[in-house]
């Protein structure tokens, strides 16, 4: 009797995680998975406008097979510029360089905030912090006229700069038109332009506060005593920084990369409004690429194909960095 | 410079006091100047774009605040109404993803069962997926449902009930609705509450889940009167951070919305940008900037340990 019992108690307790599960994957069966799975028949038809009305049940709708990622992969699609591997490329890339600059540059002023004496300290780390708080959208806008051509402020500062070597001609840079990469074949097959390093500086400001809140809760966290033990051992102040700061920091600020590196990847708002993809497609990243699929070209087939590409690839990063925080966690323990 | 984050008690010498408040003072320009920039616009009554750059203003003038609070857009929606529903939404979509996810969290936190890592899989990759992926099934699938009056006024609801005749007057249709809208958010809202919860939850000692054990209470008890207590901030960090994600989005309300009732603030902002810029008067803009910015601003900078904190502990187990 007892043991029976028990039985049932455990077969409870094994279905009782599927329970507090199931009101989240009965959501997301609908709005999620349901429009994946949809998604992924879509894109074997030449899904179009005309379709959508009465969508798959639409009597002229035709499997058209692989055709639409072949299409994408070879570059057959009639949109100019347009080369899958070189967007995805240059994505990668993007979202890369992007935390390659924000984490150190984070990690070093939290640093300087943190100097023990340091006047104005709180009024610093409080204005830091603006950049986040910005709508993407304000942002996008307010760097599109910074690097304007004519009026922008960077030509202006440019032309200052070049005035103290002697350079008095107006600086007329066109960072969003020109299609000539500056350093050619810095990245090989995907060419940076212009506009590539005009986002990278808006994308900097934007970024790196975000890191220095981050760095500067587990400098915080760090015991005085080992600086103290250090200082005695006759360590210099570069010394403590990569021997003590930077391995003690390395547990929160991968997590933030990790952050950092997804939210880059999926830069839509930022970089739709800040180039639009331009010039030349040359600052496309995959989302602004499958918008103007669906907003613009109404290519719902190709669309499909292209989210279901998007979906595959999420998948890799997410297991990949999955891999990187477990690599901290493993850290942490021993 | 004294780089190691800490200088063990000893007060910080003048000179190098004075070369860190330099650099502290130039980094403080970078952040402020693009602020600056459309907070100068924005009091300014000039209604063109300025031709030079301005980052102290010279004039301080509420016309634009003033010409924005009262008609927003060229559409007949005042300013509270596109606040409320800025409001309705954001918050709408915060509590729902919270409600459903809390237990979510919970369940990958605390249990050990088979599919785990599966289902966790599952429920993070929406995160990486952008919204636009999902948005042409979403505005299908709701735009199936719809209310319509029939000729002899009686109601149907499709796809459910449809009028004897096959058409009726269109009165409701989910798409094109705040509702429709607030239910495509969640798709993206509900996967993100899910992590940010239950990297907290995993920070949180098994101790007194076990003592509670121990004094006989069960899962659900522990759940509701242990767990839910102690997560109490983080809810509400997570809320928020919906919050501010929905208040700002514009591409799915623009995607699914077309009644000008309906619309928000970003939307509006939006608006305002894009291929109608250049016949908006650019202190309108910043004015309209600022609005939106500025509630959601006050609130980050109260709460921003308490927000980085989640985010990282999110991210710390996967």
């Amino acid at each position: 009797m007892a043991i029976a019992k028990s039985k049932r108690k455990t077969n409870k307790s094994q279905l009782l995680p599927y329970l507090y599960l199931l009101p989240a994957f009965l959501v997301m069966g609908v709005i999620t998975f349901y429009p994946l799975i949809y998604q992924v028949i879509v894109s074997f038809t030449n899904f179009e406008t005309k379709h959508l009305l009465l969508g798959l049940k639409s009597p002229e709708l035709e499997f058209v097979g692989f055709k639409n990622y072949i299409d994408i992969f070879t570059a057959a699609l009639p949109v100019e510029n347009f080369n899958f591997f070189r967007v995805l490329e240059f994505n990668f890339w993007w979202a890369l360089s992007n935390v390659i600059l924000h984490v150190p540059a984070g990690v070093l002023i939290a640093t300087i905030l943190n100097t023990e004496g340091l006047w104005l300290k709180r009024i610093y780390r409080a204005l830091y912090i603006l950049p986040v708080v910005v709508p993407p959208l304000v942002v996008a806008v307010v760097w599109t006229n910074i690097f304007d051509e004519r009026y922008g402020a960077m030509n202006q500062l440019l032309a200052i700069i070049g005035g103290w070597f002697g350079n008095t001609d107006p600086v007329f840079i066109r960072w969003f038109e020109d299609v000539k990469p500056p350093i050619p074949g810095f990245l090989p097959g995907a060419p940076l332009t212009l506009a590539y390093y005009a986002m990278m500086i808006a994308n900097f400001w934007l970024g790196w506060p975000f890191m220095s809140v981050v760095a500067t809760g587990a400098l915080q966290s760090i015991p005085k005593d080992l600086y103290e033990a250090a200082e005695i051992d006759g360590a210099t102040g570069i010394q403590q920084f990569w021997n003590i700061t930077v391995p003690l920091l390395r547990p929160a600020m991968i997590p933030a990369a990790v952050y950092g590196f997804t939210l880059s990847f999926n830069l839509f708002n930022f970089v739709f409004f800040m180039t639009g993809g331009g010039p030349a497609r040359s600052t496309e990243l995959l989302v602004t690429f499958a918008y103007n699929l669906v907003r613009n070209l109404r290519w719902y087939g190709v669309a499909a194909a292209f989210a279901v590409i998007i979906f595959a690839v999420a998948l890799v990063v997410f297991l990949i960095t999955n891999r990187i925080t477990r690599a901290t966690q493993n850290y942490q323990e021993g | 410079m004294n780089t190691s984050g800490q200088t063990s008690g000893r007060n910080l010498p003048l000179w190098r006091q004075l070369l860190l408040q330099i650099v502290c003072l130039a980094i403080l320009a970078s952040v402020m100047f693009p602020i600056m920039y459309i907070v100068t616009l924005s009091f300014s009554s000039k209604t063109t774009r300025p031709s030079q750059l301005e980052l102290i203003p010279k004039e301080i003038s509420f016309v634009a605040y003033q010409q924005v609070l009262d008609r927003p857009t060229a559409n007949p929606i005042t300013f509270p109404e596109l606040l409320k529903n800025s409001f309705l939404l954001s918050a709408g979509v915060g509590v729902v993803a919270l409600l459903i996810a809390v237990s979510a969290a919970y369940a990958f936190s605390r249990f050990k069962f088979k599919l785990r890592e599966v289902l966790m899989v599952l429920v993070f990759i929406p995160l990486l997926m952008p919204a636009v992926g999902l948005s042409t099934p979403l505005y299908l699938l709701m735009n199936q449902i719809q209310v319509k009056e029939c000729k002899d006024k009686s109601i149907a609801i499709q796809p459910f009930m449809t009028c004897e005749d096959g058409k009726g007057k269109l009165k409701f249709n989910l798409r094109d609705s705040l509702w429709g809208v607030g239910i495509a958010m969640t798709a993206s809202a509900l996967p993100f509450a899910v992590w940010n919860l239950k990297g907290y939850l995993d920070t949180i000692p098994k101790e007194l889940e076990e003592a509670a054990a121990i004094d006989g209470a069960d899962a659900n008890q522990t759940f509701w009167q242990i767990v839910i207590p102690l997560a109490m901030p983080q809810l509400a960090v997570t809320f928020f951070l919906g919050f501010i994600g929905h208040w700002q989005e514009f591409v799915l309300t623009w995607l699914f919305l077309s009644q000008p009732e309906d619309y928000t603030l970003a939307m509006t902002l939006y608006n305002m940008t894009g291929q109608y810029a250049n016949s908006v008067p650019w202190n309108r803009f910043a004015a309209m900037a600022v609005i939106v910015a500025l509630p959601v601003a006050v609130v980050y900078i109260a709460l921003q340990k308490q927000i980085v904190g989640g985010i990282t502990s999110g991210a710390v187990k996967g």
